[in-house]
Formats: C-alpha cells, sequence, structure tokens
C-alpha cells in the first residue's frame, strides 16, 4: 500500500500486481501525449493520471481514460469528501442499509422499512432548470425503488437568489414547474420541502431532491452483481448524448461565461417511462427475478456496472454494440457515459430471462441483455459493431474503478471573515432605522391592501400603524354580535386587560417604519411567506397516503397500503431543513441548527426522529477555506447525531457551487424521517378553537444574529447564529411529542425563522383564528418578535388539557410560557375596533408585552435551562399574569432598559392576505 | 358481490386510490388491463386519473384507442355505468361518450387544491340513488322519477362538497349547442363553486372551465366524467369524506339491482 504525505495525491490501496489479468489481447490505446492531453481536458489531475498508467500498467483507451475520469470525479468518488464522512454515525438498530447503496433503509416498525435519500441536481438545473429539476427527481426516486420499495413521497429543497433579479425568477419558476411535470406525471405525491432565496445562490441555486419508498423489511435488494454467466440487462429508454460528461463536466467545476455552452449536458426527462419503469422492476423485484438492481445516474452505465461489479468482487463484460440507441454513429465511450435518463441495470438469471422479457413486453419497456457477469474481475467494455478480433474497447480492473477511487485530504483554513461576521455589532447596526426593501413596498398601506389597527387602552397614535379608518360603519355592525360572543368565550384568560398597554415607540423613534408594517413586511418576504404558490403545483395526494398536507411543519404519511389492503396505524413523518446563513456565521452550529429544526418540524406533528439523509452542498473543496466550513458542517451534524442517536443513512455531497469564483452559503440540508405510532394523532401547526390557552416552549433570548429580520431590513447577515442547548433541544421535543401521544395538544409550530411573531401569524392563518398574547417583556420588541432562538415551539392546548400540558412540561423541566389564548375579534377593548374584512372572520393577532415579568436581577448567572417557575403559580391557566418565566441569558446586560410594556395588533384578514400572497408579488415585481 | 373495474392504462396513477374507494364503498374492486378487450364481467367501470401515455400528445387521445375501450364504449351503450375521473374523464371526451374537452388550464399551472363544489340536480346515475332500474330500462325512462328522486336526495345530505382537483388541463369547453343541451338536459353534475355554495362568476373556476363546470354525465345519465378526485377523500385520513358517497351510491344501485 502506498501512503502519501498530504493531500494532493490520490492513494492506490492494491499494488498493480495484484491486479487481475487483462482479458484483451488486442486493444488500441491512446498516443502518451494524446493521453496526457485527454486526461487534464477530462478532469483527471496529473497524479492521478499516473495513477491510470499504473492500474493499467499502459496508456489507456479512450474509453478506458472516460471511464477513469468519471469514476474518480468528484461526484461519483466522493474523493474529496469520503474521509469527512466516516465522522456519522451510520448504525442503529433500526438501520437495514446504511450508506454505500442507492438509498439507505430503516425499518419503521410492523414490519415495514423506508428507503429514502437526497441528492443534489444543483448544476444541471442552473444551466436548464426545467429539466434539471425534473431529472433531479427521476434520478433520486430511481434510487429509491432500485432497493426494492415503492417510491411513496418526494421532497424538496430549493435556494435561489434574490426574487428581484429576473433570472432568478427564470430559475425559480422553471424548477417548481419541472419537479411538478415529472413528480405529478410519476404519480409520486410532493409532499413537502422548503425554499430559500438569497443572493449568495445567484450564480448558484440548488436544487436538493429527496425521495421516500416503501416496503417489507423482506424486500430489501442491494445493488451487487453476482453469478457469473448471469445476463447483465439494461432496462429503459434507448441511449443518446444527452447528458455526456455531466457527472464530470457539470458537477465537478464551477460555474464561468461556458457554463451556457454546456446546455446538452443536461438530460431530459421522461416521466412516463420512469412510471412503467417502477411497475416493472417493483413487479420483477417481488417475483424474484432480478439478482441485482441498480439504476443509471450520474455517469450513466460506467458508474452503475462498475459499482455492481465492485461490490459483488465479480468482473463485467459488456457489449456497447448491443445497447439500443437514439442517435447514430456513437462511439464506445460514448455509450459508456450518456446520462440518458430512465434506464436501469440489473442482472438476471439466464433462466428467468424469458419471464423478465414477457413482463417487459406487457408495460411496453425495452430490455435487452448487453453483456454478463463474469469471474475475471476485470470490466470489459466491447463493441460488436467492431471485428472480433479488435473489439475490445477496455479493459480494466473492476475492483479499481468504484472502491478504490482516489481520496484526499484536502487543506483547510479557518476564513478570516468569520470572526469579522460574529463579532458584528449588531446593536450598533439596529440603531440604525429599519429600511422596507424595494420589493415588499407593497406591504405598506399606501397601496390600499387592507389595514393595521394597534388597539390599546391608551389609545395609539396614528403613526403606529392605522392607515385606513374610513367606511368601517357596516363591518362594525356586522361584526357586533361576533365581537360580543368572542368576548364571551375569551373571558376566562385576557392576559391583555390587565395590562398597562402602551405601542411599542421606543424603537421605532425617527423611523418611518413601524413595528407594525415591518412585522407585515417579514410576514410577506419571500423566505417566510406561504408556499402554496408552490406546492399548489404539485400532486401531493396522489396514492392517499398523505396525512398532513404541505405548509406544515412536516409532512405526515400513512403507510401499509401499497396494493396489499390493510393499513398500518403508524405513519412517518417528513422534514427538510436548513438555514445557509446560519452555516455561514458558524458551519458547526449551523449545520447542527439544521438537524435541530428538521427534528423539531418532526416533533411538532408528533413524530419521533429515527434517521435522516442529508445534501452538503458546498464550493470548490479545494480551497482551504470552503474545506474549512465544509468540516466544520460535517462536524457539527456528526456530532449533534450522535449526540442525539440518530444513523446518517445516505447523503449527497455537492461541491464546487461556485459562479465566478463566489461560492455559495455552506447548505448541509437535513432531510429528517420519523415515526408516529398512531398517524391518527398526528397534529398541525394552525390554532383549531377559540379559548384554547397558547404555550410557548423554549426561551426567547436575543438572538438577531443572521435572522430574517436583519436580512430584510439592514441587509446583513451577520452576528452569531442562534444557540442550541443539544439537551434542551431534545427536552423541547420529547415533551411535545409526549404532549401530543396524550392527545394534549390542538396546535403545534416550530418558532424559527422570522421568530415568535411569525410562528403565532402562521398558527393563526392556518386556523383562522386571531389570538391574544403577551410575552415577556425583558427583551425589545424586536427581539421578542423576531428574535431566532433555537428550541421553541408555539404549542395550543385547550382550557381542559393546560393543566396536565403545564404539569408534563414541568415533569420534563422545560422552560415554558403561557402567554395568550386563542380567539381574537378585538374582545379587549370597548371601542376602536375598526378591522374591515370580506370573507375571513374579523380575527385579530394582537401581541404585547409586560414589564412584570421581568424580574432579572442583573448579573444573573448565564444559562438557559434554570426553570425559574415561580413556586406560588398552580400552573393553572388562569395564571398568566404569573408568568411562567425562565431566566434569561443577559449577555449585554443592556436589555433592562427595554422592559417596556407594548402591545401590536393586527387584522388577521390582512395577515392572510400579506403571508398568502407573497411569493405571488414578489414574482410580478419587475 | 357487486363487481366494479378500474382500469389501468401505462400512465395511469390513481388506479390503487379507485380501488381502495370500490372497496370501502362495500363492491369487489376488479383491476382492468388497458391491453385486454374484456372486462370481466364487471358491474361498472371507472376509468381512473393518471397521465396515460405521458399525456404527451392530447391528454387521452392515445388511451381512447386501447382495447378496452371499445368494451368500454359498448358496455356505455348497454346504459351501464361508466365514470372517469380527471384522465379518465379526459378519455372519455376523446372517446366522445361525453361532449366537449378538457383544455390547459386558464392560469398555465398545474393546480393541486382542495376546491368546493356544488352538486347539481342531474340525470347522473352516479350520484342518484335508483330505485327501480335495470339494464334494459335505462336513465332517460326513469328520468322525471329519478330528478324528483335527487332533489329530495340532496336536499337530505349536503349540496356542497370538497374535493380536491389535481390537473394541467381541466378547463372545461364545448360550444354553445352542447352547452345549451347540458343545461337543459340535467347533464352538469358538477360545478365550482364558492366555499359557501354560492355561484361563481363565469370564467373564474379554478382552471377557467365553462360554466364553472367540473363534472358532466351523457343523456342516459350512466356516462359521468369529473375533474376533481372523489377516490382521495374517501377514508377521512386528511378529514374530509366528500368522496365517499361517489362511489357509495352506485354501489348500493347496483347491489339493489342484484338482489
Amino acid at each position: 500500500m502506498t501512503s502519501h504525505p498530504a493531500s494532493q495525491s490520490p492513494t492506490l490501496p492494491l499494488a498493480a500486481g495484484a491486479l487481475p489479468k487483462p482479458v484483451a489481447t488486442h486493444l488500441e490505446t491512446l498516443e502518451p501525449k494524446q493521453a496526457r492531453e485527454m486526461a487534464h481536458v477530462l478532469g483527471l489531475t496529473p497524479a492521478e493520471f499516473e495513477n491510470v498508467l499504473l492500474v493499467q500498467g499502459r496508456y489507456p483507451s479512450l474509453t478506458e481514460l472516460y471511464i477513469y475520469s468519471l469514476m474518480w470525479s468528484e461526484h461519483c468518488s466522493y474523493k474529496h469528501s469520503k474521509k469527512q464522512l466516516r465522522r456519522f454515525k451510520s448504525d442503529g438498530p433500526r438501520v437495514l442499509q446504511g450508506p454505500g447503496e442507492n438509498a439507505g433503509v430503516v425499518s419503521v416498525g410492523d414490519g415495514w422499512a423506508v428507503a429514502f435519500k437526497m441528492e443534489s441536481h444543483n448544476h444541471p438545473s442552473a444551466i436548464e432548470p426545467f429539466e434539471g429539476a425534473a431529472t433531479g427527481v427521476g434520478g433520486i426516486i430511481r434510487d429509491i425503488f432500485t432497493m426494492g420499495a415503492r417510491p411513496i413521497a418526494s421532497l424538496n429543497s430549493l435556494r435561489f437568489g434574490s426574487l428581484e433579479e429576473p433570472r432568478q425568477r427564470y430559475l425559480f419558476d422553471g424548477a417548481v414547474a419541472g419537479i411538478g411535470s415529472y413528480g405529478n406525471c410519476l404519480g409520486v405525491p410532493t409532499v413537502g420541502g422548503e425554499v430559500f432565496f438569497e443572493n449568495a445562490y445567484g450564480g448558484n441555486c440548488l436544487i436538493n431532491a429527496m425521495a421516500v419508498g416503501l416496503m417489507r423489511e423482506s424486500e430489501l435488494i442491494r445493488a451487487v452483481g453476482s453469478g457469473p454467466g448471469n445476463h447483465v440487462v439494461l432496462l429503459g429508454s434507448s441511449t443518446g448524448r444527452d447528458g455526456i460528461g455531466g457527472a464530470s463536466v457539470l458537477a465537478s467545476q464551477e460555474f464561468d461565461e461556458a457554463a451556457e455552452n454546456k446546455r446538452p449536458a443536461v438530460q431530459v426527462g421522461d416521466p412516463f417511462e420512469e412510471k412503467l419503469l417502477i411497475e416493472v422492476c417493483l413487479e420483477l423485484l417481488k417475483r424474484g427475478r432480478f439478482v441485482a438492481l441498480g439504476d443509471l445516474g450520474a455517469a450513466g452505465l460506467t458508474s452503475s456496472a462498475a459499482e455492481m461489479a465492485c461490490r459483488g468482487g465479480v468482473g463485467i463484460d459488456l457489449d456497447v454494440g448491443q445497447v439500443p440507441q437514439r442517435e447514430s454513429n456513437m462511439q464506445p465511450f460514448e455509450i459508456m457515459v450518456s446520462e440518458s435518463q430512465e434506464r436501469m441495470l440489473a442482472v438476471v438469471k439466464p433462466k428467468d430471462w424469458q419471464s423478465v422479457q414477457a413482463t417487459c413486453q406487457r408495460w411496453q419497456i425495452a430490455c435487452t441483455i448487453i453483456g454478463s457477469i463474469t469471474d475475471s474481475g476485470r470490466f470489459v467494455v466491447r463493441d460488436s459493431r467492431l471485428p472480433t478480433h479488435a473489439n475490445i474497447v477496455a479493459d480494466m480492473p473492476a475492483a479499481m474503478l468504484a472502491e478504490s477511487a482516489p481520496e484526499y485530504d484536502p487543506p483547510r483554513q479557518r476564513p478570516a471573515w468569520l470572526d469579522e461576521l460574529q463579532g458584528f455589532d449588531l446593536d450598533g447596526l439596529l440603531r440604525a432605522p429599519p429600511r422596507l426593501p424595494a420589493e415588499l413596498r407593497w406591504v405598506s398601506g399606501e397601496t390600499g391592501l387592507g389595514f393595521s389597527v394597534a388597539l390599546d387602552d391608551a389609545g395609539l397614535d396614528d403613526d403606529a400603524g392605522l392607515n385606513d379608518a374610513s367606511s368601517n360603519n357596516n363591518f362594525e355592525a356586522a361584526t357586533k354580535s361576533r365581537l360580543d360572543r368572542d368576548r364571551e368565550a375569551g373571558a376566562a384568560i385576557n392576559p391583555g386587560s390587565e395590562l398597562d398597554l402602551r405601542a411599542e415607540k421606543a424603537t421605532n423613534a425617527g423611523s418611518e417604519l413601524d413595528l407594525l408594517t415591518q412585522a407585515k413586511a417579514l410576514l410577506a418576504s419571500p423566505n417566510i411567506c406561504s408556499r402554496a404558490w408552490i406546492w399548489r403545483q404539485y400532486d401531493h395526494q396522489v396514492l392517499n397516503n398523505t396525512v398532513v398536507l404541505p405548509g406544515a411543519d412536516a409532512a405526515v404519511m400513512r403507510i401499509g397500503d401499497t396494493g396489499r389492503g390493510a393499513m398500518s396505524q403508524r405513519g412517518i413523518a417528513l422534514s427538510t431543513d436548513c438555514n445557509g446563513r446560519y452555516c455561514y456565521l458558524d458551519p458547526y452550529r449551523g449545520a447542527q441548527l439544521a438537524l435541530a429544526e428538521a427534528t423539531r418540524n418532526l416533533a411538532c406533528v408528533g413524530a419521533e426522529p429515527i434517521a435522516i439523509t442529508d445534501c452538503l452542498n458546498f464550493g470548490n473543496p479545494e480551497k482551504p477555506e470552503v474545506f474549512y466550513t465544509f468540516e466544520q458542517a460535517v462536524r457539527g451534524l456528526a456530532d449533534a447525531c450522535s449526540h442525539w442517536n440518530i444513523p446518517v443513512v445516505s447523503g449527497n455531497v455537492s461541491f464546487y457551487n461556485e459562479s465566478f469564483g463566489n461560492a455559495i452559503y455552506p447548505t448541509p440540508i437535513v432531510g429528517a424521517l420519523g415515526v408516529l405510532s398512531d398517524v391518527a394523532l398526528a397534529l398541525s401547526a394552525g390554532f383549531k378553537n377559540a379559548g384554547d390557552v397558547v404555550i410557548l416552549i423554549g426561551t426567547t433570548l436575543n438572538e438577531l444574529g443572521g435572522s430574517e429580520y436583519l436580512q430584510l431590513f439592514y441587509g446583513r447577515v451577520v452576528g452569531q447564529p442562534p444557540a442550541l442547548d443539544s439537551d434542551l433541544e431534545q427536552a423541547v421535543q420529547g415533551v411535545t411529542r409526549a404532549a401530543i401521544a396524550q392527545g394534549l395538544l390542538a396546535s403545534a409550530h416550530d418558532c424559527s425563522e422570522g421568530g415568535i411573531f411569525v410562528a403565532l401569524a402562521e398558527s393563526c392563518i392556518l386556523g383562522g383564528l386571531g389570538a391574544s398574547i403577551t410575552l415577556d417583556g425583558s427583551l425589545s420588541a424586536i427581539s421578542s418578535l423576531f428574535s431566532e432562538s433555537a428550541s421553541r415551539i408555539v404549542t395550543s392546548c385547550s382550557l381542559a388539557n393546560s393543566q396536565r400540558f403545564v404539569a408534563l412540561l414541568k415533569e420534563w423541566g422545560v422552560p415554558y410560557r403561557i402567554v395568550g389564548q386563542t380567539g381574537n375579534s378585538g374582545g379587549d377593548t370597548e371601542n376602536g375596533s375598526r378591522v374591515r374584512s370580506d370573507s375571513t372572520p374579523a380575527e385579530l393577532l394582537s401581541i404585547g408585552a409586560c414589564d412584570k415579568a421581568a424580574h432579572i436581577p442583573a448579573g444573573a448567572p448565564r444559562t438557559r435551562h434554570v426553570h425559574n417557575v415561580p413556586s406560588d403559580t398552580q400552573g393553572g391557566a388562569e395564571d398568566t399574569t404569573h408568568a411562567h418565566s425562565a431566566s434569561f441569558d443577559m449577555q449585554g446586560g443592556g436589555e433592562h432598559a427595554h422592559n417596556t410594556s407594548w402591545r401590536l395588533t393586527w387584522s388577521l384578514a390582512e395577515l392572510s392576505h400579506l403571508y398568502n400572497s407573497g411569493l405571488e408579488q414578489a414574482l410580478k415585481t419587475a | 358481490m357487486t363487481r366494479i373495474g378500474v382500469v389501468t392504462f401505462p400512465g395511469t396513477l390513481d388506479d390503487r386510490d379507485a380501488l381502495r374507494a370500490v372497496r370501502l364503498a362495500g363492491a369487489d374492486g376488479v383491476a382492468l388491463w388497458h391491453a385486454d378487450a374484456d372486462l370481466r364481467g364487471v358491474d361498472a367501470v371507472i376509468l381512473p386519473g393518471g397521465f396515460s401515455y405521458g399525456d404527451y400528445l392530447r391528454c387521452g387521445a392515445i388511451a381512447r384507442f386501447s382495447p378496452i375501450m371499445d368494451a368500454v364504449g359498448r358496455f356505455a351503450q348497454q346504459g351501464r355505468p361508466v365514470m372517469g375521473i380527471c384522465n379518465g374523464f379526459q378519455i372519455l371526451t376523446e372517446a366522445h361518450l361525453l361532449p366537449g374537452a378538457l383544455i390547459r388550464n386558464s392560469g398555465l399551472k398545474f393546480i393541486c387544491a382542495e376546491v368546493a363544489l356544488y352538486l347539481e340536480d342531474s340525470v347522473c346515475q352516479w350520484l342518484t340513488p335508483q330505485e327501480v332500474t335495470s339494464h334494459s330500462r335505462t336513465a332517460a325512462e326513469n328520468n322525471h322519477q329519478v330528478r324528483h328522486h335527487h332533489a329530495r336526495q340532496l336536499e337530505a345530505t349536503k349540496r356542497v362538497v370538497r374535493l380536491p382537483i389535481n390537473h394541467n388541463e381541466g378547463n372545461y369547453i364545448c360550444d354553445v349547442p352542447t352547452l345549451a343541451k347540458l343545461q337543459a338536459q340535467g347533464q352538469i353534475v358538477l360545478r365550482y363553486c364558492a366555499p359557501d355554495g354560492s355561484c361563481l362568476a363565469d370564467g373564474s373556476a379554478p382552471n377557467g372551465a365553462l360554466d364553472n363546470i367540473a363534472g358532466i354525465c351523457n343523456r342516459q345519465g350512466n356516462v359521468f366524467g369529473l375533474m376533481p378526485h372523489p377516490e382521495r377523500v374517501c377514508d377521512g385520513i386528511s378529514g374530509n369524506t366528500d368522496g365517499a358517497s361517489f362511489f357509495n351510491t352506485i354501489a348500493q344501485t347496483l347491489r339493489s339491482i342484484e338482489q
């Protein structure tokens, strides 16, 4: 074994002498000079080329060189990431198949298993968004049914630049249409996902697709070739020149001016063909007709056949002359590296061949024997179109292709700008007045889109957001009876009534942008607003297993009926997450926060996380600063997974996400899988009944670093991302799951981007109910509303259940605060409730703060988990003025100055409108 | 036991869902294959949704030439019940078993959403309990009785249902004389409506459909096509069971014929 000191040389695990003997007696090799030049063009480093010579013992043929360049490309070999990826915990009692196969597989109980994986299709999509995104979906779904599982759900994580730019709108619109077009036609529901718009992705969008499949544990199959003499069979589409060099050209290099010329390297999808392939493959797998099955993805036939041979420790003999071609005069290397979509490679015993043919014929799917498994240990490619004595075009040791690709340990260096970003003076920044971004001007009252109402006992000045006070007489009459009714219903808890309410003015001094408008703009901003515009274009219900529809914290699917009849009581929950800003500011913590939020989303529907997949999107790993962020993110994620005992069972790394030298934010996207023991108990995020008690689990700190608020109104991504206390996070999720399992909760919603305000507004909008909320007054209004502290969940429960829930929270030792009640028809005020609405109820969302709770001694110790529940409280819901507050982290020490009482009120109808039309407005703004 | 067939074309996606809905209605679901010319003795046929042949040509334009469609055509002419859901509706119009056509949504985007629909007074057998009927006696002959009964039935239940729609080409269109006939003969079965059941202005259906039409039947009432997906909301998985009656009523009728 050769060992190489540091980074830039690959290692060869086998001495060349131990390699299996060549098969070919005659093979046309390249001239030395030509070979070197070609190797360079194909992206092989000089050291890698030397290894090719070593392995082959001669100069390679053109086909061989192509094959090496693909198999040793970053995309196929993970040569820069492999070492880091070993940090991940990937085992556990539920894991049936960890990384290394087409997808990870875990047991979800009752004999059911779930196969799932996430994969990037960033580079093709940046060139041609519709086909790039569509074939991304197609590829990841093939990875799922390859394992023997029926695909039951698909999700996606998308990142684009600002929608202000026409090109970004084109990419976004095209990618969404592509995902929809493929998934809808395929009959796999697109049940969830996320999208984020940020300038860092402007030159290199991210399209990460996740697919999930269901099977019986016994049906698991692996892509391991075996049995010399068995047929190697190609199923599905014919092979063309589309996608040639996709893996090596697109996915393993940065973008530059030449990107547009690479358009032919993007494949075109045919979802109809893939639908038929699913049915054929699942039918044949079930009848045991395949020894092995693999899909043709990146690097096409080369990668699929080589991996199969490698895993099985066998040789393979392929004849490209037998491959059905859709273009004429295709060279052997073209056939080997083509990335034409919707093709599968299977190993079939000769005795089963007729049966395979019959099934394929029934579904009108082409199937062709293109080679055989051998015991030579060689990867042999021949072209039967050539004369027999000279028809071998490649003859390579199979084991060297996939499992023995080079492995690098690149240099890394902590970027100097990290300190600058983290140490940024946020307080100083916030002293400047916030600016309303141009694309959100439509939010302010000038456009006539409704108005805000601010209500308080002191009577609010007009400058606090009362933009339209005309013609409300009819409305008042119409809602009077409703107000009366709600006042009665709300009499049990009325946190606002005892407070001395004043409008928040200190923060807005000298600013035209009052807090009411800031909140509205935030809710309407493309990163926060409703994603309905997207998921309305996706079939999210086909197969009829979707229990919780998109728009919730996590998708919930029932399991059991894949055509067999009885349903299992169990369900699964799915969520994807990552905040690239957090990872940019602190890659280690950012990756952990991604896991925390993805699993918190699962907790909000009542599911326990059992495994994750990931898609790690980074810039050029050969740049030490980029590699540093990669290593940190992997370490962060790996540490958190180990701490929470969640295995990483599959994943994908996408490097070279740069354009013109600028890397994207480090974006390690986490796709989490959870299990619900009773799917009927799955919870959603919207408030359910007026008069329910709203309880905020977790504590809010002054954490605006990397927040949507900062970016939106100050145009800055700076500061420290929110802190993460692993044990607290686990307890917050645990108590939420426990409460849901006991049927105590009416709603639960993760509190993340946009802070408490957004979480409350979403629960109100989704439930069509307002709320009356009083927060702790120890933070500034801006921090109270928009801080993105981790480990928080907004819950609601009936008055009757609230005592049991509070008892449970105490039992778990989790900080919480009873913040108010649902349903708010302006009952707090005797007059002045001037709200207009057309069809939605005239509900209000009213949020205030009370300084009575701010009894924090100066210089209190820095701690998050002192559960400082006053001993005199009984935990009853009526007791809201004695807030169950936790101690607060007093970093900065100046928070006392913000101990104010304030109250802000929005019309729910207006918030709904802003939230629901945010994306459409952003797309309209030219 | 009542047997209801569900046809699978290449690219059909909702066959499993339709079979499940049939089973929930207490009938026996029979899987039918597009390449067979035989309906296997079923009592009713459902053409489920999906993207037959990828919908790469006009939706349903290739599927209508499948061998099984000859059998379905004869079955329909005998006055026996056929329902086409979504892509099935498109196939029925392509096969001229129903008038008109489904063109691209007016908003030029695929729409997946739950919408409100109004159950009109119609001659549709799939939604109208048939007290006395037989294969030889068509719904047209029973028309008066049927409509009277239907109106009574609907008053007792709800006329506004919520069903998911899920299509790119659901914008119903036909010529003026055909529309007049559909209206006059009680062939409009479902219309898109406001959540409270009130009428939408013409052209304001989610997909832009003419006269807000979401579902129609033939003159006899035995062939029924609709764009919404009742089979997805039968068992209350997401809290809605409004689709169940689209399978229960016909199953009951067929059972009473058996007895």
